[in-house]
């Protein structure tokens, strides 16, 4: 289920972020637009969906008239020549959850923008979201607000406070730059592209984020991940679990959820057991049967049950987290 | 690094095994046991791994059995003093040159793993950002940054939070950590480190000044959170056999500032796809197999690029039999596979011309792809903050238990 242009508009006006908002018939295209809001004070904006080889997509918003080269903002995000794409259409549709001509920064407010990161869905790589925006963009600016009959303006200041309210960390670039990227010069972007790990989960964790201070009313405070401007310290300052659920034919990485990782681990072992026993095996072992069978299931699932150590691993990960939030009681 | 002249003769005609470079004699294959004289480490033969067996009262790891780690110093001494009920720690590391990982990087990680399990012992384990920052030319935030991300990948070997702190030496470096560093130091002239590691006058400072950070971690006061009051405790190395020199300057080091020498046991090399003399180098994909692979791309190398000494023909191949020495398949399953039975069978039958490479090249890609496959669901469990528990300065209170 997508969030609507009213819940949007709705989250922002509780969040106290001030824009106007004008409706007019629906537009695909920029200069569409430009005919209706053009003339209000205001940049128009353009927001281009992009695909990298690696199935990791990225939201740039930029100004209309900012020349935004793909390859070279490919090359500076360290992605060689040609490796962005424009997204595919049914891409709009499943991650963005907006129509045709509708890309807005407003979109990864969806959970299936963040679904990607925290739902089991069957992509088995990872969907990411980057914010690059125009470092011209500081006065007002036009955006769709999940609809294309209706263009919303507000500052780059009310921007960022809805991007930081879902945990996301715009990042001001300037878009018609083009450094030299080589041996010696690393892509200035890099920082931005996540490393290739696959986070999907489907347990989205209710633990509020310490980062919001603006407070939050809306739902399940899920943990988004931050990713920090380059301009931070390095070492990622990520406030988030990402858990991994996998194809069902292995036991799933039991990172939070005890119960349902020995559900899994019973129906392997049950599966295995079932498998063992068959006519020809008991023709083959006759009395041995048993021993022959115990051994086998227990090669096959000594290895998964290292797993539990990556359980261990995160329950102590969590108190430790835990633990750097503490408040002493207050006397 | 460049080398004068005469080392450059040199190279032809000896092998070269030292932490930045490994060539075999005239592109041949390496020479283990004249590199176990000219280092002065000893072999490891099958009484230890009996030993470690009856210690630890469970199967000794494939990598002990089949001869992969194959050489040590004092890891007797090891086992003596643990006998004894005296304890010790394990001390690994790696330098986060790139991002991507192959399964030869691995396979020291994985045998620590084992170590850590069999011998209820805690490990520290050294990212050397700063190294790969000098050597490669890389930027300080590009080689943390891959730290990073290499953490992931060695977490997601299994190790027990509650006995492991990793840390990077930009991070780390400092305090009683840095006060061995002086005092190593101190013990090695400039001419030593030249000899041990072949520097010359064109090398910056910061190369000639390094060494004495890998050695440190050996010493169990640069890690005061950890281990005060047990200046006592004796640590075991395992490493390639390329980072012996490292450790031969700290073992000689070790005596002069009050220090127990290191232990180290010591691996093979892992050869590439493409046979004993090809090289694995980050530039060629196709040169080993990637932790990031997937199973068709593991299918595809294995397939087209692993180097067999299966014989031209099915016919000349069911006469001659293979020839195992080259047999690149073969000797990866050597390292992963871990029946010992089926091993054996399958180098009978192939050495006899029974079985056909094909078949032995199915097996290889199953065992390399489940091994991939849990490595990367291992990964994809392993967060942001599970990297900054495992890199915090904290003690570890049950790291014996």
């Amino acid at each position: 289920m997508g969030y609507s242009k009213d819940q949007l508009l709705a989250r922002l006006k509780e969040l106290q972020i001030e824009f106007s908002q004008y409706e007019h018939p629906v537009v695909l295209t920029v200069e569409a637009q430009a005919k209706y809001v053009g003339n209000i004070g205001g940049a128009l904006s353009k927001n281009l969906f992009l695909k990298d080889k690696k199935h990791r997509y990225y939201v740039v918003s930029a100004l209309a008239d900012t020349k935004v080269d793909l390859k070279v903002l490919s090359q500076r995000l360290g992605l060689g020549k040609g490796g962005l794409r424009m997204a595919p259409e049914e891409a709009l549709g499943e991650i963005l959850q907006v129509p045709l001509g509708c890309v807005t920064p407003f979109a990864v407010v969806n959970e299936s923008a963040r679904a990607l990161i925290f739902s089991f869905v069957f992509f088995e790589d990872m969907s990411h979201y980057c914010w690059i925006k125009d470092s011209k963009l500081r006065s007002v600016a036009f955006f769709h607000p999940l609809a294309n009959d209706m263009s919303i303006s507000l500052n780059d200041h009310g921007l960022d406070k809805f991007l930081k309210s879902i945990g996301r960390n715009p990042s001001y670039i300037d878009l018609e730059a083009n450094p030299p990227v080589g041996k010696d010069q690393p892509p200035d972007l890099a920082a931005y592209v996540p490393s290739d790990s696959p986070v999907l989960s489907d347990l989205p964790e209710k633990v509020p984020s310490s980062q919001d201070s603006a407070g939050k009313s809306v739902g399940a405070a899920t943990k988004t991940s931050a990713f920090t401007a380059k301009a931070a310290k390095p070492s990622v300052n990520a406030q988030n679990v990402k858990e991994k659920s996998v194809d069902s034919a292995r036991p799933s990485i039991p990172a939070v959820d005890a119960g349902k990782f020995i559900e899994e681990l019973l129906d392997r072992a049950s599966a295995l057991l079932l498998s063992e026993i068959s006519e020809d095996s008991i023709k083959q072992h006759g009395g041995q049967l048993g021993a022959e069978v115990a051994n086998n299931v227990k090669k096959c699932l000594r290895e998964d049950l290292k797993n539990l150590t990556i359980f261990k691993n995160t329950s102590y990960t969590k108190g430790f987290y835990a633990s750097t939030r503490y408040q002493p009681r207050r006397l | 690094m460049e080398k004068t002249d005469d080392k450059n003769q040199q190279q032809e005609e000896e092998q070269v095994v030292n932490p930045w470079e490994v060539s075999a004699k005239d592109g041949g294959k390496i020479d283990y046991d004249k590199l176990i004289d000219k280092f002065g480490c000893q072999r490891l033969d099958q009484s230890f791994v009996d030993r470690v067996q009856r210690l630890t009262s469970r199967p000794p790891h494939v990598f002990l059995r089949r001869g992969v780690f194959f050489a040590h110093r004092d890891f007797n001494d090891i086992l003596d003093a643990y006998e004894r009920g005296e304890k010790f720690y394990l001390y690994t590391g790696r330098g986060p040159s790139s991002e991507a990982l192959h399964l030869g990087h691995l396979i020291p990680f994985m045998f620590t793993k084992y170590l850590q399990d069999a011998f209820k012992v805690p490990l520290v384990i050294q990212l050397t950002d700063d190294e790969k920052c000098m050597w490669k030319n890389l930027s300080v935030e590009e080689s943390q940054r891959l730290a990073r991300e290499n953490a992931k990948d060695i977490i997601a070997c299994g190790f027990d939070i509650s006995k492991t702190f990793i840390f990077s030496d930009f991070d780390y470096v400092g305090g009683a950590f840095y006060k061995n560093m002086v005092k190593v130091a101190k013990c090695v002239t400039y001419n030593k480190v030249v000899g041990i590691f072949g520097f010359t006058g064109e090398d910056h400072i910061g190369k000639v000044s390094f060494p004495p950070v890998q050695a440190v971690p050996s010493f169990p006061s640069s890690f005061p959170h950890l281990f005060s009051g047990k200046d006592n405790l004796r640590c075991l190395i395992p490493c390639a056999i390329d980072q012996d020199p490292y450790f031969r300057m700290t073992r000689d080091v070790a005596p002069r500032i009050g220090y127990h020498k290191p232990a180290l046991i010591e691996s093979l090399f892992f050869p590439a796809l493409q046979g004993e003399n090809g090289k694995m180098s980050a530039s060629d994909p196709n040169s080993a197999i990637y932790v990031t692979d997937s199973a068709k791309d593991i299918k595809y190398k294995v397939n087209k690029h692993a180097f067999t000494g299966g014989q031209e023909s099915i016919e000349k191949h069911r006469q001659y039999g293979a020839n195992l020495e080259v047999d690149i398949p073969i000797k990866y399953l050597n390292f992963f596979l871990e029946d010992d039975a089926e091993l054996e069978h399958i180098k009978k039958e192939y050495g006899a011309g029974r079985m056909l490479t094909g078949e032995v090249k199915k097996r290889l890609t199953e065992v390399l792809t489940e091994l991939v496959e849990r490595h990367r669901r291992a990964r994809a469990a392993v967060t942001d903050e599970m990297v900054d528990a495992f890199m915090a300065v904290r003690p570890l209170p049950n790291m014996f238990d």
